[in-house]
């Protein structure tokens, strides 16, 4: 079986980029999703927030997905569900497994729109005992939203991550009581409205600068956990240990680009996002096999998901109809203070006016401004009132920014602004 | 002056409300944020996400969402009562679930057809 396109995962970075492949002039696309149905992780996002820039509008995750996939209806892109890909080779052969067995499909080009998944208790070592009731926050989102079972009764939060929040609000008002919610660093990682509506809303008290240091068990299941303060360097302090009783503890500690399929296929990884190194049309290092959404980089706005695919959308397309591209680019830094910079690497022949590039700052700002240097000169500057880690940021540079540079390396960091 | 972040959109300005200043609102990026500062201070709202049971579809549970928002102190009230409602699918989204939840005179509604 041969595709022009195939877009591998089915939610809002797949549909969208399959949606846009398609006005584009593309008509033979697959999009491959191992779930029972498309719309990825918003099926289980059920709470509002989404889509305000894009529908000017407050939609569930479900309604959000529900809008793509009425659009992605009224094209021909095929959809194949519970089918999950195994591996993805650098010549664009595709390996799935599904209902209908295990094929090989041959694709013209890729777009790798898997996602992103969960850390884990064991990625993050905690001491003590291996017992029941220590779930993600996201499973537990799962079985509670769509497969209709609650966890627990008396819930500890670790990690004050979106996820975590938002089920901090969603098992109180299914009738659990949520104890305390413990962020190791001295800030929160979620966004700011989330601590309002899902933590103050219902008394839930956020202990910032602590950590959960053991976990007891009674019988198999969890009975109580500790939890201290840490210092700077994030070591707990002896002595200021505190202890809840409690049935279940969900971990919200961060999320993970799903990359084994982008590392099989060869492609280059980007250490400081776990995500492909891409160029500004979400074209990988392999010709051909772009990516986009969370599976670059972990996104906390789903609107952001939506035009960053349809960028990888276009640029598939694009790739399909002619062979032929100029991938001379300058390359782009994080500098003080950022953590990452997506994309990569900016085409500087690539036809387009406008570069958007996005990155996170690695502590709390107020009255701060993007510094953007080249060749250790400063090019250009944005002032930002607010910038916090958990909030994902944003600048476009202008084409003419991008030649002022001369093939250097560009330099993105953050600093104080001058008073 | 009452300080709070602003939930109507994810930016989640920080907005100051002068309660002696007939509500003035400053922090603002938008007008929705001075409205939400206003309500917020004199009679909060929320809109209610929730699932309900639903039977013949692919999952056991069906999201649902108050069509507009409600008061703060009603979220508890209407958690109880659709603890008894029951959908047979198909159901499309903004389906009523739930009419006049807790005399709100706001119906809950479906947000996913299934
Ligand atoms: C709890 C939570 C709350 C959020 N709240 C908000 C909010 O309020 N507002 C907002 O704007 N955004 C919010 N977001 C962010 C937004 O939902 C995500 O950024 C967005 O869903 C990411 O889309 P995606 O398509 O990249 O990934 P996903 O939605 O994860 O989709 C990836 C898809 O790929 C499939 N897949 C993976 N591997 C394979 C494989 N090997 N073969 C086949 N299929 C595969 C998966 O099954 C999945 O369906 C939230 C996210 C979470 C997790
Ligand atoms: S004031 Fe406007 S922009 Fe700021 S959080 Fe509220 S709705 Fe969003």
């Amino acid at each position: 079986m041969k595709h022009e396109l195939v877009v591998i995962g089915g939610g809002p970075a797949g549909l969208a980029a399959a949606v846009s492949a398609f006005e584009s002039g593309i008509s033979d696309i697959l999009i491959i999703e191992r779930d029972k149905e498309l719309g990825g992780i918003l099926n289980q996002c059920i709470h509002n927030g989404f889509g305000l820039h894009r529908f000017k509008e407050e939609l569930t995750g479900p309604e959000y997905a529900d809008r793509f996939i009425k659009m992605l209806s009224s094209t021909n892109v095929k959809v194949m569900t519970d089918a999950m890909v195994l591996d993805v080779t650098k010549n664009k052969q595709i390996h799935v497994a599904s209902t209908a067995g295990y094929q090989i499909i041959e694709a013209g080009a890729i777009i790798l729109a898997m996602g992103c998944r969960e850390r884990t208790r064991g990625a993050i070592g905690i001491p003590g005992d291996r017992p029941a009731g220590v779930f993600t926050a996201g499973s537990a989102q799962r079985y509670l939203n769509l497969e209709g079972y609650m966890c627990g009764k008396r819930v500890v939060i670790l990690g004050s991550g979106d996820i975590g929040l938002i089920m901090a609000r969603r098992m109180t008002l299914e009738g659990a009581k949520v104890l305390a919610c413990v962020e190791v660093m001295p800030y929160s990682g979620g966004l700011a409205r989330n601590i309002a509506q899902c933590l103050n809303d219902f008394d839930i008290p956020l202990y910032l600068s602590h950590t959960v240091t053991e976990i007891i068990a009674d019988n198999g299941r969890i009975s109580s956990v500790t939890v201290s303060k840490v210092d700077e360097k994030r070591a707990p302090i002896p002595g200021t240990e505190m202890h809840f009783d409690c049935d279940t503890l969900l971990l919200s500690v961060g999320l993970i680009p799903e990359n084994e399929l982008t590392r099989g296929a060869g492609i280059e990884i980007d250490p400081r996002t776990n995500g492909a190194i891409v160029y500004d049309n979400m074209e990988t290092s392999v010709p051909g096999i772009f990516a986009c959404g969370n599976v670059v980089h972990v996104h906390d706005l789903v609107d952001y998901v939506s035009d960053e695919s349809e960028r990888a959308g276009r640029a598939a397309a694009e790739f399909i109809k002619s062979a032929e591209a100029d991938y001379t680019s300058v390359s782009l830094k994080n500098g003080k203070s950022v953590t990452y910079t997506v994309p990569q690497k900016i085409r500087v022949n690539s036809g387009a006016k406008l570069f958007d590039v996005f990155f996170r700052v690695n502590r709390i700002f107020s009255g701060s401004s993007i510094v953007v240097k080249a060749g250790g000169s400063v090019i250009a500057q944005y002032k930002r009132d607010h910038m916090t880690p958990g909030e994902m940021e944003h600048i476009r540079l202008p084409k003419v920014l991008i030649e002022k540079a001369n093939g250097c390396e560009i330099e993105i960091s953050a600093e104080e602004a001058e008073k | 002056m009452k300080e709070m972040i602003c939930i109507v959109c994810p930016k989640g300005c920080r907005l100051k409300v002068d309660e002696n200043n007939n509500y003035n609102v400053t922090g603002n990026a938008c007008p929705r944020g001075a409205e939400y500062g206003k309500n917020e201070t004199r009679n909060p709202v929320r809109v209610l996400t929730t699932t309900v049971k639903i039977g013949g579809a692919k999952y056991r549970r069906c999201p649902v969402r108050t069509e507009h928002a409600v008061p703060k102190g009603s979220l508890m009230e209407i958690m109880q009562q659709l603890n008894s409602v029951c959908l047979i699918s198909p159901v499309a989204i903004g389906d009523i679930a739930l009419e006049n939840a807790a005399d709100t005179g706001i119906n809950v509604i479906v947000t996913k057809d299934m």
